[in-house]
């Protein structure tokens, strides 16, 4: 008997629709990066700890390589790319540059998504509420002052 | 959650010439594309067809590999095909060694040939049509090992029955040289009284950049060219390493990098792996791509050196006056010597610290363990040397009853006596350091400390402040590496920056560095729009390396604190020589002779009569399209390359003397802590960091330079470690498990600056950027000072997790029976 190890799923992706087959074991991350070819998200770790993969799923924050390709079957997917518009910067994303919230850039696309997430469920959030929203995310740069002012600027 | 002050920019005099953008904290050009994911790491590049590297790797801290068997991988579906330790003997000759005997007689190749050497070590590869392919295949390659004894303590390596590593050299001890400078015995024989210490240990961490090593590789087969798209951070280094490996001239390597994922030092030796990558690319006939997981990085990637300073003792007057000290530094340099023996010497670069003694021996001797190999970390080699010395401040001032403020204060280099030269001829070429810890301590509050103190304790906690001096040495003279072997060929230092005006007047630079957050695309420009006297906006710096541009020298790359200095002394080469030809240019057709020329708002105008202007577009369409008729010895080009070279002499190896960096930026941190005496679980309270890193072309560059430093520093000092088993079994494989900073765990900090423009560089910059090693020398000095009501324990470890402080606290004295102070 062929075990059936692939499955066709469709996701939307800051407003564009893909359909690919994956296979089963295949993560979230990777149909991003390497299948749909957006590479703005990272990986930084391989075990859920860094946070540079983070994306957000369906209105939820996830680290997309804590998450198989085909459990995102069906959902509406932000990241990174699909935050400013044509010309424009999101003000989270103009404060990052402002207040130097970033250094190599390669934490950056994670914590953008994290903090926006945060500042959707929570416009005015307190200083603690900031750091426990990036908690999750690991900046080795920065050393993470600088990031907490740009988001504390985007959210005033 | 943070306090911060940042000094306020450089107020220059109106006049003609003035800087518009040095000095300013102008935005980053490199933050669009970053900020938006359209940065392009390694990672993100594809290539049709390519294959996916997995390295299989050893088990075993030391074994001898009997065979290697890829058959079952190479049957495997999807696999594309494997290199093995026997292909790569025949086809590469080993590394280039930098050591002097025994050290030199290591054979390094790119995977284990007949022996592993530590746990994670690579023995194999397999290149599969995905990622997930070549994992699983790599674990079908069966190699047959015989365990043999592992060394995991440097203490044991030289011991009787310890098992040698490298069979080649003979002794675990690879490399020994002893230093020494002044008169010993005089300044023993004039010192009231002799601090003994017996042993300090610097641990094992590295800065963990998040993201890992990695390549993709293609081999031309026409013109037998490899082109690497990588994150090689030392490209220069990594070549000279490489081309004579694999029998090819440097031309075969490109190297190319646009966005790198942090550095600090930690991707300088991915050598190996590239030369892995490159034999398999050339194999397979189809471009190959490694991506390092986090777990392979920690295994086997560039840990800084672990350091044991053995049986110090130290010359001190009754009042505190430091005479010098004696010393012998046991290094761990790990399994291979792939950047070491370097780290032997690059530590003499702050031979005295900040201090004024002059009276210094220290008897460095490196080993060989089973484990993974040591590189380049930020502050590598001098942070252990530093905070080596600023333990010994801080013990004798603790032993002596003196105040470690006044200590400081009593031996610090005067300003007064800048230039200084220290005791081994390096030449200290400017700086304030009372000024620095007086602004440090003015920050942190330093009048209040008894109340504070007391409020502490009237909530059951210890607090205590502790100071860190450091120094940032920056832009080595590579001269010193013959004072590790002296048939080495190499001297001095350079880099690499081009210049040009095109056609429709677009200002290009192109650079020789390889960033990983510096900012060298803005800074650069700033540089540049200033003598051009045109915007920022129009200086268009290219981003990353690439050794097709021209634009690169043996050195080249980004490491070591030099770019304010080396990068942009480049740049500003390269850029007044446009200048000069834009303004030569300008003078022929207007008619006017060069002096009368200006440079502004984007044009080559005459100064008494604006009018008469020539905007750069039509400079650059002469030069590049329409230059019939211009005179026959008009030698302009508008392309214009330098090469930056400091100045510098190659040292006396008999001596040991010699400048070994050209410029010497300081830092002093100040840490408070709070301390629970129950548990040991203590939290950093305060924080103050205080910079003079020279002129800043952009401040706010600089402070977050400072800030990402001090966060690495604090992690290493309270948590980060490579710790490992007595089997050679590394216990911190990942980020569980090795704890970096997180954001709940950063501590309030005021940052400051103190500006000490050096003389030895064009425009008064000093390369900074590594001097946050500070952080671990004054959380040390801070649980010190707190714990001293509870038995006085001496911190001996720049690692000092909560447990070991509870240690501290249950059982002071076995931490000071390393302490013994003798009076004379």
């Amino acid at each position: 008997m062929d075990v059936v190890t692939s499955q066709t799923i469709g996701v939307e992706v800051n407003g564009t629709t893909y359909e690919r087959e994956v296979e089963a074991r295949r993560l979230l991350i990777h149909l991003l990066r390497d299948d749909l070819d957006l590479t703005g998200s990272h990986i930084g770790c391989d075990t859920g700890n860094c946070g540079a993969c983070s994306v957000i799923l369906d209105r939820t924050l996830v680290k997309s390589c804590m998450v198989l390709a085909i459990q995102a079957d069906g959902a509406s997917i932000e990241t990174v790319e699909g935050l400013a518009g044509e010309e424009q910067l999101t003000p989270l994303q103009q404060a990052f540059s402002d207040h130097h919230a970033l250094q190599c850039g390669y934490c950056t696309p994670g914590m953008l998504m994290s903090a926006t997430a945060l500042l959707r469920e929570n416009p005015k959030p307190s200083d603690e509420e900031i750091a426990k929203a990036i908690q999750g995310n690991i900046c080795r740069c920065t050393g993470y002052w600088n990031i907490f002012e740009a988001i504390k600027a985007a959210s005033e | 959650m943070t306090e911060t002050t940042v000094t306020e920019p450089i107020v220059v005099e109106e006049q003609e010439t003035r800087p518009r953008y040095a000095g300013q904290n102008v935005p980053r050009k490199e933050d669009k594309r970053l900020v938006q994911g359209e940065g392009v790491f390694f990672d993100d590049v594809k290539r049709h067809n390519m294959g996916y590297v997995h390295f299989v790797r050893s088990p075993y801290a030391h074994a001898k590999i009997r065979s290697v068997d890829v058959s079952k991988a190479l049957e495997h579906p999807g696999v594309i095909g494997t290199l093995t330790g026997d292909e790569v003997a025949l086809l590469t000759d080993p590394f280039f060694q930098i050591s002097s005997p025994p050290g030199a007689h290591l054979k390094d190749f790119c995977l284990g040939v007949g022996k592993a050497r530590f746990v994670g070590e690579p023995v194999a590869a397999v290149v599969a049509n995905t990622r997930e392919t070549a994992r699983d295949a790599a674990e079908l390659v069966e190699v047959d090992y015989e365990p043999l004894p592992a060394v995991t303590d440097a203490r044991r390596a030289l011991d009787d029955d310890a098992q040698i590593l490298h069979d080649d050299a003979g002794t675990n001890l690879t490399w020994e040289g002893l230093y020494e400078w002044g008169d010993l015995d005089a300044a023993f024989a004039e010192a009231d009284r002799v601090v003994k210490i017996s042993e300090l240990h610097f641990h094992r961490f590295n800065s963990t950049p998040l993201e890992c090593n990695g390549a993709l590789v293609e081999y031309n087969r026409g013109t037998g060219q490899w082109t690497l798209i990588t994150n090689n951070q030392f490209p220069g280094f990594a070549a000279i390493m490489m081309g004579p490996a694999m029998r090819v001239g440097l031309d075969k390597l490109r190297f190319v990098t646009q966005d790198i994922g942090g550095g600090f030092g930690n991707k300088i030796t991915s050598h190996p792996q590239l030369v892995a990558c490159c034999l398999l690319a050339r194999k397979l006939n189809r471009p190959v791509q490694w991506t390092e997981w986090r777990t392979d990085f920690h295994l086997s990637m560039s840990h800084g050196n672990e350091r044991w300073f053995e049986d110090t003792e130290v010359a001190v007057k009754e009042d505190g006056t430091l005479l010098g000290f004696r010393t012998t530094a046991l290094d761990d340099a790990g399994a291979w010597l792939r950047y070491e023996p370097l780290g032997g010497v690059i530590w003499a670069q702050v031979t005295p610290g900040m201090y004024r003694w002059r009276h210094i021996r220290l008897d460095f001797k490196q080993v060989v363990t089973n484990k993974a190999p040591v590189s380049p970390n930020r502050g590598y080699s001098r942070m252990q040397h530093l905070w080596f010395t600023e333990r010994i401040i801080d013990i004798v001032a603790h032993e002596l009853g003196l105040d470690p403020v006044e200590v400081r204060k009593r031996n610090y280099i005067r300003t007064d006596e800048m230039p200084y030269e220290t005791p081994n001829g390096c030449v200290y070429d400017s700086g304030d350091y009372a000024k620095l810890l007086d602004t440090a301590l003015e920050l942190i509050g330093y009048d209040e400390l008894d109340s504070r103190r007391a409020d502490a304790e009237s909530r059951g906690k210890l607090l205590g402040l502790g100071i860190g001096s450091t120094l940032d040495s920056g832009t080595n003279n590579f001269g010193q590496s013959r004072l590790i072997n002296p048939e080495l060929q190499f001297s001095g230092n350079n880099e690499v920056a081009t210049v040009k005006l095109d056609i429709f007047g677009e200002i290009v630079v192109t650079l020789g560095t390889t960033p990983q957050g510096q900012s060298h695309e803005t800074t650069a420009a700033q540089v540049v729009a200033d003598i051009l006297g045109c915007s920022i906006d129009d200086v268009n710096v290219r981003a990353g390396h690439d050794s097709y541009w021209n634009s690169h020298a043996g050195f080249s790359g980004t490491y070591a604190s030099q770019f304010a200095v080396t990068g942009l002394g480049a740049v500003k080469g390269a850029t007044d020589m446009l200048a000069e030809q834009m303004k030569k240019l300008a003078c022929v057709v207007l008619g006017c002779s060069p002096e009368d020329i200006e440079l502004a708002e984007g044009q080559a105008r005459m100064k008494e009569n604006p009018e008469a202007a020539l905007p750069f577009m039509a400079l650059g369409a002469i030069i590049n399209a329409n230059n019939a008729g211009l005179p026959e010895d008009l030698d302009v080009t508008l392309n214009c390359r330098y090469v930056y070279r400091p100045p510098f002499q190659p040292p006396d190896v008999e001596r040991k003397y010699g400048n070994l960096t050209l410029t010497y930026a300081a830092q002093v941190h100040v840490a408070v802590v709070e301390v629970d005496p129950e548990t040991g679980v203590y939290e950093i309270v305060d924080y103050a960091a205080v910079d003079d890193c020279g002129v800043r072309i952009n401040p706010q560059v600089v402070e977050g330079q400072v800030m990402g430093a001090t966060a690495q520093a604090l992690g290493a000092a309270t948590h980060e470690t490579y710790t490992y088993d007595e089997d050679g079994n590394l216990l911190t494989p990942n980020f569980y498990d090795y704890h970096v900073p997180h954001a709940l765990d950063m501590p309030p900090l005021k940052t400051g600056s103190v500006e000490s423009a050096s003389p030895f560089t064009s425009m008064g910059t000093k390369g900074m950027g590594e001097g946050g090693g500070a952080g671990i020398h004054a959380v040390c000095a801070a649980l010190q000072d707190a714990l001293r009501p509870r038995g006085n324990p001496i911190v001996f470890d720049s690692c000092n997790p909560y447990h070991s402080v509870w240690e501290l606290l249950s059982d002071p004295e076995s931490s000071r029976q390393r302490v013994t102070v003798e009076s004379r």
